[in-house]
C-alpha cells in the first residue's frame, strides 16, 4: 500500500517537477516573474481535451500538439508584453504588474469562452488498462506521464548543457546585455526560452489533466501557487532544485491524501515551504545569497 | 591619416533620459589603423562604444561601417558585420568555463574546424587561458579575465575590434602585457579602436588619437602629435 502510494505520488510529483522546471527556466534565464505561466498549464490541458474530443485524435497526438501550442502562446505573450520592458530595462515590478493583468485577461477570456465547469477526457480516449509491475499497479496513463516527464527533462538538459543554443541561453541568464556583442539575437533567444518553458507548463497541464481527468480553465491558478512553493523550496532559478522539490511535494501530497485526508493535500507544499525557509532561507539548493530577490 | 575609412562617424549624438552625453562627435578609423579615444572618467567614452556596437540608439548623426549605415541596427546585427567589442569591465561569463566563453565568441561562425583553428590562435596568444580551459571564468584574476574578453572578441575574427578600457583596474604587469598584445594585433594588421583612461600607454600604441571632453572631441591628430600637445600633457599625461 505504501509503495503504491509512493509510486502514485511520484507520478504526480513528476508533473509538478516539469511545471516547476519551466517556471524556473523562465525566471532564471529571462529574469522576470511571468505570472501568465500558470495559464499555459490550463491552456495545454484545454487544447489537448479539445483535440481528443472534437477531432478524435489519440491522446499522445493531442499531447504533442497541445505542448507545441502552449509554447507558441507563451512565446507570443512574451514578445508582445515583455520585449519592450526588457529593452527599457524596466524594474521587475513592471513585468509583474503587466503579466498579472495579462493573466487575468487570459483566464477571463478562456472561462467566458468555454465556461468554468469541470470537463473530462472521453472515456474511450483514455487507455484504462493497467498492469502489475513489481507489485505495483501501473496504469497506461501513469506510464505515459512518467515517460513524458523523463523525455522532457532529458530533452531540456540536452538543450541547455550540450548545444550551442543552450550555451547562449546560459550566457543570457548571466549577462543578458552582453551577448549581443557576440552576435547573439537576444530577442529571438528570449522567445525561444519562453517557448520552451511554456511547452513545459502545457505538458504538465495535459499530464495532470490525464491523471485526475478533471480539466477547467482555472486549474493553472492553483498550480501556479504550488509552482511558487516548489521553486522557492528548490531555490529560485535552480533547475535541479525545482525537479527534486517537485517530486517531494507531489509525493507528500499523495501520502497526505492517502493517510491523512485529501482536504489537507494542498496545504502540504506550503507547510514544507515554510519549514524549509526556516532552516535554509535560500531553499534546498539555493546558494547562500539570493542574487535576484 | 591614410587609407580608406573603415569606420566613419559623423555628428554622433547619444544620451540617456533627458541629457545628451555625446554631442555631435566625428570619428574616422582607417583600415588597419589603431586609433585611441582618450578622456577623463565620465567624458562619455563608454557611451560612444555602446553607440558604435548598437547597444544605444543614436539620437542624431550617422555611423558608416565599410559602406553600410549601422546606426540604428541592433547590437547583434552590428556584430554580424564584424564590429566586435571587448566591453568595459570585461563582462566575461563567470558561470561558464573559459572554453565556453571562447565558444560564444565564435557564435557567428558555423564551422567547427575554423573555430578550432581560431581557438588555437587565441590560446597561443594567451597561454594562461590554455592551462585552464575547463575552469569557470569567474575563477580568473582581473587580468586573466581581460585576456579572456579580448580572446573572446578575437574568436569572431573582427574586422573592427573595439577595446573599452582594456587596462582598467589591472596590476601594472598585466597592463604591460595587455598593451604588448594590442601592439601585436596592430602589427598583424587589425583595425582597432582603444578607449582608455591610461592615456600614455594608449598614445604609445596608437597611430591616431581623439581626446574626448564632456561629450565633444577637443583635440585630434596623429598620436605622437597629440601626446606632445601641452593641453594633453597637462590634463592626461601628468605633466
Amino acid at each position: 500500500m505504501l509503495s503504491q502510494q509512493l509510486f502514485n505520488g511520484l507520478v504526480v510529483g513528476a508533473t509538478y517537477a516539469i511545471f516547476a522546471l519551466g517556471f524556473t527556466v523562465m525566471f532564471g534565464v529571462l529574469g522576470v516573474v511571468n505570472l501568465t505561466y500558470g495559464f499555459y498549464f490550463s491552456f495545454g490541458a484545454l487544447i489537448a481535451l479539445w483535440l481528443t474530443q472534437a477531432l478524435n485524435l489519440p491522446v499522445w497526438a493531442s499531447f504533442l500538439i497541445a505542448v507545441l501550442a502552449s509554447g507558441l502562446v507563451a512565446a507570443l505573450v512574451d514578445s508582445l508584453l515583455l520585449t519592450r520592458l526588457r529593452r527599457a530595462r524596466a524594474p521587475e515590478l513592471a513585468s509583474l504588474m503587466v503579466t498579472l493583468g495579462a493573466t487575468l485577461l487570459l483566464y477571463s477570456l478562456s472561462s467566458s469562452l468555454i465556461g468554468v465547469e469541470i470537463r473530462r477526457f472521453p472515456a474511450a480516449a483514455i487507455n484504462a488498462s493497467a498492469f502489475d509491475l513489481l507489485g505495483l499497479r501501473v496504469s497506461m496513463t501513469q506510464l505515459l506521464i512518467v515517460f513524458a516527464a523523463f523525455a522532457m527533462v532529458g530533452g531540456l538538459v540536452y538543450l541547455i548543457q550540450y548545444t550551442r543554443v543552450g550555451l547562449a541561453i546560459r550566457a543570457m541568464a548571466e549577462r543578458p546585455d552582453t551577448i549581443a556583442l557576440m552576435g547573439v539575437n537576444a530577442g529571438a533567444l528570449a522567445r525561444l526560452v519562453s517557448f520552451v518553458s511554456g511547452s513545459l507548463a502545457g505538458a504538465a497541464g495535459v499530464l495532470i489533466g490525464l491523471n485526475y481527468n478533471a480539466i477547467q480553465p482555472f486549474m493553472g491558478e492553483q498550480m501556479m501557487l504550488k509552482g511558487f512553493a516548489v521553486i522557492i523550496l528548490g531555490g529560485l532559478g535552480d533547475a535541479r532544485g525545482a525537479l527534486v522539490a517537485g517530486l517531494i511535494v507531489g509525493m507528500l501530497e499523495t501520502l497526505t491524501a492517502g493517510y491523512v485526508a485529501s482536504s489537507w493535500k494542498d496545504a502540504v507544499g506550503f507547510a514544507l515551504l515554510v519549514l524549509t525557509l526556516w532552516i535554509r532561507p535560500a531553499g534546498l539548493f539555493g546558494r547562500a545569497t539570493v542574487k535576484r530577490a | 591619416m591614410s587609407g580608406a575609412a573603415l569606420l566613419e562617424v559623423s555628428g554622433l549624438t547619444l544620451g540617456y533620459g533627458r541629457s545628451d552625453v555625446i554631442k555631435g562627435v566625428d570619428l574616422r578609423i582607417a583600415s588597419g589603423a589603431a586609433v585611441t579615444l582618450i578622456g577623463a572618467n565620465g567624458a562619455g567614452k563608454t557611451t560612444i562604444m555602446r553607440g558604435l556596437s548598437g547597444l544605444l540608439k543614436p539620437r542624431a548623426g550617422s555611423i558608416v561601417f565599410d559602406g553600410h549605415r549601422i546606426d540604428g541596427l541592433p547590437g547583434h546585427r552590428v556584430a554580424r558585420l564584424g564590429v566586435i567589442q571587448s566591453p568595459e569591465g570585461r563582462q566575461v561569463f563567470s558561470n561558464l568555463t573559459i572554453a565556453e566563453n571562447l565558444a560564444l565568441g565564435a557564435w557567428l561562425l558555423n564551422d567547427a574546424r575554423e573555430e578550432a583553428r581560431r581557438r588555437e590562435g587565441v590560446l597561443a596568444r594567451f597561454p594562461r587561458l590554455a592551462e585552464r580551459l575547463d575552469q569557470s571564468a569567474g575563477s580568473l584574476s582581473g587580468g586573466e579575465q581581460q585576456m579572456l574578453a579580448i580572446g573572446r572578441a578575437l574568436m569572431s575574427n573582427p574586422r573592427l575590434l573595439l577595446l573599452d578600457e582594456p587596462s582598467l583596474g589591472l596590476a601594472p604587469l598585466f597592463i604591460e602585457e595587455i598593451f604588448r598584445i594590442i601592439e601585436d594585433l596592430k602589427r598583424e594588421g587589425r583595425t582597432i579602436l582603444i578607449v582608455e583612461q591610461n592615456a600614455s600607454a594608449a598614445l604609445d600604441v596608437a597611430d591616431y588619437a581623439y581626446v574626448l571632453q564632456s561629450g565633444v572631441i577637443e583635440i585630434e591628430g596623429p598620436a605622437a602629435q597629440v601626446a606632445a600637445d601641452p593641453r594633453v600633457v597637462a590634463a592626461y599625461l601628468g605633466g
